[in-house]
């Protein structure tokens, strides 16, 4: 009888338990408060938070390899490269490349909102980070969830938790980290351009979109093909109309699916071993420099573009090239209506924020290519 | 006759006049959702509503009308 209760006792994991599991519990705990009760992106932060409390309680072996339950999610979810490019078919089936489409010089500030990310790049080796894992970080300011968690489980996959995490959180945070950065870098005279009415768009050029794009990134970055193949076929999905049984369970059910594995699985990889060390809070500090930066890179390029335009855009659309989509272009939608009320930024900034997303996985590819 | 028209698409979530009220520039006529934000519309000049076209609830696209005054 003594005998049952020793073994119950000693195979717990109660005793296995170390500080460090318990400061995890802390942040999941906390992560779980912010997604519950807070509302910060709970659709990723709720799983990621119950991965980490559930991977920092010893011996159930969730993540041991070969045998986890976690860890089969995670290795071939993420680790096979599958999870990243659904999530990415998801959003292709969502998105509305129209702005991109009707105004096509915003491609270019989706291109220099991604020069935050070199930036950080170098930021990064400088503070003694390698350069797998400085390209992980950098990708950060891509705003991008899941182009950061398929770079970084490519090239530093220690760093994926800490850079995921911040990734996301700093996403939730654009309405807090971009206006300062907006009326730092632009004057009220700028703020309120009023922009020449967009184009409308046709059905042809809808659908031919997502091919040419499809077909041009692939020849041009071939890297990009997983992420980019499945973006673009989301899109010609919805553009199509003809297959909306397709574009809906894009959209809805194997997103919100997909989402819960890779949500667990990313939280998963928290353990305390992993993310107790001080290199994560240099990446959460990179990580907002990141989006600083490439607030700044994007704010900045569409200044220097209107130097050469005759219809003016409103620099504040730059913003918008940080890929958080919808919230970078809802918030350059707020600093403008701030300066004009009847300013409505909200479409003109959609185009820079889709052509973000399309900027930061050619630039997770080109860092892959030379770094993978 | 002067007409408010919706210059993004989106949802009408709010209308914050009736018909027969006097509105003035810059004064919110309507709350439309777009992209999950509520996105007020202001009034590009004065007048008195003498038609409201939608009603809560409704899709409206670029363009539409919103309201009519005189």
């Amino acid at each position: 009888m003594f005998d049952i209760l020793k073994d119950l006792i000693f195979s717990s994991g109660l005793v296995s338990l170390t500080g460090g599991n318990l400061a995890m519990w802390l942040i999941s705990f906390v992560l779980l408060y912010l997604a519950i009760k807070k509302q910060y992106e709970p659709l990723l932060l709720l799983p990621i938070a119950f991965g980490i409390l559930v991977v920092n309680l010893p011996l159930t072996f969730l993540m041991e390899p070969e045998h986890g339950l976690i860890w089969f999610f995670y290795h071939y979810g993420i680790e096979l490269d599958i999870i990243p490019p659904l999530i990415f078919l998801g959003l292709g089936a969502m998105i509305d490349f129209g702005p991109l489409i009707a105004n096509p010089k915003t491609l270019l500030l989706g291109a220099g909102a991604q020069a935050g990310l070199y930036v950080t790049f170098f930021a990064a080796v400088l503070f003694g980070f390698d350069l797998q894992e400085a390209a992980s970080i950098a990708i950060i300011g891509g705003a991008d969830g899941p182009t950061t968690i398929y770079l970084t489980s490519k090239l530093a996959p220690h760093l994926l938790g800490a850079t995921a995490v911040s990734a996301y959180a700093y996403m939730a945070l654009v309405p807090i980290i971009q206006p300062p950065v907006m009326k730092l870098l632009t004057t009220d005279h700028e703020r309120q351009i009023v922009m020449k009415k967009l184009r409308p768009v046709s059905k042809l050029q809808r659908v031919c979109f997502p091919i040419v794009t499809a077909m041009t990134i692939m020849l041009v970055v071939p890297p990009a093909a997983p992420l980019i193949s499945m973006l673009m076929l989301g899109n010609l999905f919805k553009e199509s109309g003809v297959v909306e049984r397709l574009t809906k369970a894009s959209s809805n059910e194997l997103m919100n699916i997909v989402t819960i594995f890779l949500g667990l699985s990313v939280g998963a990889t928290m353990t305390a071993s992993t993310f107790l060390n001080p290199k994560v809070l240099f990446i959460f500090f990179l990580g907002l420099f990141a989006f600083v930066i490439s607030t700044a890179a994007g704010l900045i390029m569409a200044k220097f573009m209107n130097l050469f335009l005759k219809d003016k855009i409103n620099p504040l659309i730059g913003a918008a090239g940080v890929s958080a989509v919808p919230m970078a272009a809802r918030c350059v939608h707020k600093v403008g209506s701030e300066a004009n009320r009847r300013n409505y930024l909200l479409m003109y900034a959609m185009g820079p924020n889709v052509a973000g997303v399309i900027g930061t996985v050619v630039a997770a590819a080109i860092l892959l290519k030379n770094l993978g | 006759m002067p007409e408010l028209i919706a210059p993004i698409a989106g949802n009408v979530w709010k209308i914050l006049v009736a018909v027969g009220d006097k509105v003035e520039l810059d004064d919110e006529v309507v709350i439309l959702e777009a992209l999950k934000m509520e996105t007020p519309i202001y009034c590009e000049e004065s007048g008195t509503i003498t038609e409201i076209k939608v009603k809560e609830g409704d899709a409206v696209n670029e363009d539409d009308v919103l309201v009519v005054f005189g």
